[in-house]
């Protein structure tokens, strides 16, 4: 499969390597990988470009390599998740480190220690790489300033989530050949989806053209600010789309005012057999997960032909292996 | 920089390991050759064309990429670029030729060794490469080595039509 011949040219140089032969290179100037936004194009695509190269990890009969061995990764999470968490905890295991989960209700948090606390202790124990998830924006940021080894944020409130933008517009390469010109719809709550505001930084970045889709009350004009078009009229562009990411509706929310009624928001925004029907025929169909069937979307859009919603889950695996690989031989670097 | 092989000498260099290779080949053995990223897979190339020319069939061939087994990388810093590793075919009990351009202290192909065998248990495994420059830190030889220089602290390029656009063995300090 094509998967692009876009490379990270420009912020390539050539060095010798220690046999004096030339090889292409990129420095990797992050340590932390705290949101898309503040990540330039070219390095974005080298994180993708990466990525390819650690996905045969995943199919091959010992799928590990010595990428971190000796090392440790704790998953500092303030917030719940079975996926991301996992998959983090796979791709730190397939690079042959060390990986500790630390849970906020089962730790000192609910005793009351500081985040700043924390994070400290935890370094002090001797970790490499802090994996934090937390229900505060910015959380991932502020452990960032007080820790001398490696943070990736896993989701930081209504922020950003980098390596599920980053996994999203990796599958959207992967199965489209490219990003650039191509019409990509966002529908459900983007207002409170950090799934949302990364995959916006990432494809704006990269030439896409981006749409989110949803009620007036979860869709805010705000975002036509940071380029994307706003439309709270599903219909009306259906059949625009070469890609439809299907955000997950959060019950939690539904008590609010925000969502009328689960049924009516399933008929206006579902992606629904009818919807279906009018839909570019090679459209790609994702869902960050987890699914709500029947509401967001019906089980012949998930289940169909179009849908890449466990290719994600596959590709999220190689993305977090790259993303690990590359802060810390920037942590080592410096 | 100092030329120590031109385009005619690495061709004939070329020919004298195919000729060597062949003749090491076990008979009714799969044979499977796997270049390592740089230099290294465009010389695996030309090799697979030459034992093909001496009548060995059906030779898988195959792309290594040693950047995640590498144990310098600390060294080498944020420059390394990971590329993808591209062994289609199974390694089992196959008689592999492991093809480099440089062979300097022998740590690439202590991990490219490591590489190998994390896909599989083949039957043996024999390195050939262009040049032997000596310079070993690790008790590792090649069997087939097209010349020999021994060039201290300097460096030696290959420089291959396929990715530099010309033939050219250099060496410099």
């Amino acid at each position: 499969m094509n998967v692009g011949g876009s490379t990270a040219g420009a912020a390539r140089r050539s060095v010798e390597s220690a046999t004096g032969a030339k090889a292409e290179s990129m420095v990797w100037p992050h340590k932390h990988l705290l949101g898309l936004e503040e990540l330039s194009a070219e390095e974005i695509t080298f994180i993708l470009d990466t990525a390819e190269a650690f996905e045969g990890v995943s199919t091959r009969s010992v799928k590990k390599v010595p990428v971190l061995r000796g090392r440790v990764v704790v998953n500092l999470f303030f917030e719940d998740s079975t996926r991301t968490r996992t998959s983090f905890t796979l791709a730190a295991q397939r690079l042959s480190a060390d990986i500790v989960d630390f849970t906020a209700k089962t730790s000192s948090i609910s005793k009351g220690e500081s985040l700043k606390d924390t994070a400290r202790n935890i370094e002090a124990m001797g970790v490499d790489l802090i994996v934090c998830r937390h229900w505060a924006a910015g959380a991932p940021h502020l452990v960032a300033r007080n820790v001398n080894c490696c943070v990736i944020n896993a989701g930081d409130g209504r922020h950003e989530h980098p390596t599920q933008g980053l996994l999203d517009i990796y599958t959207i390469r992967q199965v489209k050949g490219r990003l650039a010109g191509l019409k990509v719809a966002i529908v459900g709550d983007v207002g409170n989806s950090r799934v949302a505001r990364s995959n916006l930084f990432g494809l704006i970045k990269l030439g896409a053209e981006l749409t989110f889709v949803g009620p007036t009350t979860l869709v805010p004009r705000a975002f036509e600010a940071l380029g994307a078009r706003i439309c709270h009229d599903f219909d009306s562009v259906i059949g625009e789309f070469d890609v439809i990411n299907m955000l997950r509706v959060q019950q939690e929310r539904i008590a609010s005012n925000v969502f009328p009624s689960l049924r009516e928001y399933s008929r206006l925004f579902g992606l629904t057999s009818e919807r279906m029907a009018r839909v570019k025929p090679d459209v790609l169909v994702m869902h960050p997960g987890p699914i709500n069937r029947g509401i967001e979307m019906s089980a012949e859009a998930a289940d169909g032909h179009q849908s890449a919603i466990l290719r994600q889950v596959t590709n999220g695996l190689a993305v977090r292996m790259a993303v690990m690989f590359l802060c810390k031989q920037a942590a080592e670097a410096s | 920089m100092n030329v120590i092989l031109e385009e005619r000498g690495i061709s004939k260099t070329l020919e004298g390991l195919a000729d060597e290779i062949e003749e090491a080949i076990p008979d009714r053995c799969a044979v499977g050759v796997i270049g390592i990223r740089a230099r290294g897979d465009d010389l695996a190339r030309r090799l697979i064309g030459l034992l093909e020319a001496r009548g060995v069939r059906d030779i898988a061939s195959g792309v290594l990429d040693i950047t995640m087994y590498r144990d310098d990388l600390a060294e080498i810093g944020p420059s390394a670029v990971v590329r993808t590793t591209e062994i289609a075919f199974d390694v089992e009990g196959r008689f592999i030729i492991l093809v480099d351009d440089v062979i300097h202290t022998g740590r690439s192909i202590r991990a490219a060794l490591a590489a190998i065998i994390d896909l599989g248990r083949p039957k043996s495994i024999r390195l050939c490469v262009l040049v032997d420059r000596g310079g070993r830190e690790l008790p590792i030889q090649p069997d087939f080595a097209g010349i020999r220089c021994d060039h201290g602290e300097g460096h030696v390029n290959v420089r291959l039509e396929e990715s530099d656009g010309v033939d050219r063995v250099e060496a410099g300090t």
